[in-house]
């Protein structure tokens, strides 16, 4: 039977309130594709990515145009690409041009995975993968990377946080003519999770199966409909919304995600339960913020509201899902959420208050753009206190900030598409972490490690 | 595969028409239909219908719907019955 409510609402969700399918990330092994010499590597990847993915996008897209969801995002993750390193040694730009290639030919706009895992040290392959990642940000435009460098069981590669602050840096001045777009594609993480659809984070990990389809759902719009519904609501009331709202989002996610499975005859894996902005107006995470009563996105109430909304997502999708992972919970990039973008140019948004906010949601410090000037050891002190907040509340948090060279406060960087815009934020530079950040060593791992 | 059509806009002589006509050129079984008429004007009408090769024939009748949508001002979506159902039953 017909109900005309019900489905005026999700046409509705999909047409007014940007309701999408924000990616279908295919995670592929690239184990089997090792060898002790570089360019027979860079020939199987190419050969296994074909093989793998040839028929994605075709098979993703029609699903689109089946089922009358919007799939905005197809994507690959690759098994981290600083193992292959390790066996092949030379230069690991030429893995990223291989995967360029892979990105043109097979129509995916991002594959995930030049990547190393480094929390409790190097080994093979990760030093010179990871010097190697500006150049191969620099080099390629579909590439994603991504730096692992702190768990809750292992603490913090303090080598690792200096390295890559340098690293962030030097991507920016590298990309300097080109929006310092490189570090935009880069991300820091710590608690890193091994089954992440979303960008620029994603990487195959170890633990998966050969070849596995990942959904991550998206939906801040409805999110801020549904609350515009009860103005005058308790906030237990708007969590039960929020709840009952992400549990719709996300069956649609599993339904496409078992339609891509078994059409492409691969394993599903999880549905990311994560409300990702976009810049475009009613895609806002901000504005969900907003609607439940805070004047503007960043002032005292903000953590709470977030916290809130963070976990009422989680509750609704939980239950919608048969496996639940990667980031899970809500996004909160700069530059891609036209109401934090807003706050960040009027002063409302600060960068200490966005941390705060990353000790009660998905990821962290994320897509904010600093002053040129910003020093690397800076740099590497906003990883590592990000890293910390991770690292002792068992959760994932990451870092991606642009250094804007040869901007200062007051500017700001265009870098267009999902990635949006972002005024320069201003940072605390007058006193310096250089001693502490040079020290290097580890920070051990803290109590809450010791579960066995 | 069964596919529901949902049209929203402004209430007009013959919308159910048009769309019928489409249905019917692409071989499109009507399985179910509800219409109403809401307040100022607007019209809303769903359609259950059988698909028999939606792959080949979603497309098409996308295609025919955008010129419709485009003279008259009306938003039609062709979504999958799957959508709703995962959505709205457990």
């Amino acid at each position: 039977m017909l109900n005309l409510n019900e489905i005026v609402e999700i046409v509705n969700m999909i047409e007014q309130e940007n309701l999408d399918i924000r990616t279908v990330t295919m995670g592929i092994s690239l184990l089997d594709c090792a060898d002790s010499d570089i360019d027979k590597s860079c020939e199987k990847i190419y050969n296994k990515i074909k093989s793998k993915a040839g028929n994605f996008v075709k098979t993703v897209c029609d699903i689109e145009c089946e089922y009358g969801v919007p799939i905005i995002n197809k994507r690959i993750s690759v098994t981290p690409v600083s193992m292959l390193v390790a066996v092949s040694g030379g230069d690991p730009v030429k893995y990223a041009e291989v995967l360029q290639k892979c990105a043109d030919e097979t129509g995916v706009n991002f594959i995930g995975g030049f990547s190393a895992l480094v929390h409790k040290g190097f080994s093979a392959g990760d030093k010179e993968l990871i010097k190697a990642i500006p150049r191969a940000l620099a080099k390629t435009s579909n590439i994603c990377s991504s730096v692992n460098i702190g768990s809750t069981k292992s603490g913090i590669n303090m080598d690792a946080v200096k390295l890559m602050g340098e690293i962030v840096k030097e991507s920016a001045e590298l990309t300097k003519d080109d929006n310092c777009i490189g570090p935009a594609k880069l991300v820091v993480l710590c608690n890193a999770p091994e089954d992440n659809p979303f960008m620029a984070g994603a990487f195959h990990g170890v633990g998966e199966p050969d070849c596995v389809i990942h959904v991550g759902v998206s939906g801040p719009g409805v999110v801020q409909s549904a609350i515009k519904k009860c103005p005058n609501g308790s906030i237990d009331e708007i969590a039960e919304i929020i709840k009952r709202t992400a549990f719709k989002i996300t069956r649609m996610g599993q339904l496409v995600g078992n339609v891509a499975s078994k059409r492409l005859g691969i394993p599903f894996g999880i549905v990311d339960l994560s409300l990702a902005p976009t810049p475009a107006v009613g895609d806002s995470v901000a504005r969900i913020l907003e609607e439940m009563g805070l004047e503007q996105c960043g002032i005292y109430g903000t953590t709470a509201a977030l916290a809130m909304l963070n976990d009422a997502v989680k509750k609704g999708g939980v239950t919608a899902s048969s496996s639940v992972g990667g980031l899970s919970g809500a996004f909160i990039p700069v530059s891609e959420d036209a109401g934090m973008i807003e706050a960040a140019r009027n002063g409302t948004l600060k960068i200490e208050k966005l941390e705060a906010m990353t000790a009660v949601c998905s990821v962290g410090l994320d897509m904010i753009v600093l002053p040129g000037k910003t020093p690397a050891e800076v740099i590497s002190a906003i990883i590592a206190d990000e890293a910390a907040i991770g690292m002792v509340n068992t959760k994932t948090t990451a870092v991606r900030v642009i250094p804007a060279i040869g901007k200062d406060v007051g500017d700001e960087l265009e870098f267009g598409g999902l990635l949006g815009s972002g005024p320069v934020m201003d940072i605390n530079l007058n006193k310096s972490p250089k001693k502490f950040i040079d020290r290097g060593g580890r920070i051990p791992a803290p109590m809450q490690s010791l579960k066995n | 595969m069964r596919s529901v059509i949902s049209v929203i806009g402004k209430d007009a002589v013959g919308i159910t028409a048009k769309i019928s006509a489409v249905c019917a050129n692409r071989n499109v079984n009507i399985v179910d239909i509800s219409q109403s008429v809401l307040k100022e004007d607007i019209f809303v009408m769903v359609m259950l219908t059988e698909v028999s090769d939606g792959s080949s024939t979603i497309p098409m009748l996308k295609d025919d719907f955008k010129k419709i949508s485009d003279e008259t001002g009306l938003d039609i979506r062709v979504i999958h019955e799957d959508v709703f159902n995962s959505m709205h039953k457990i």
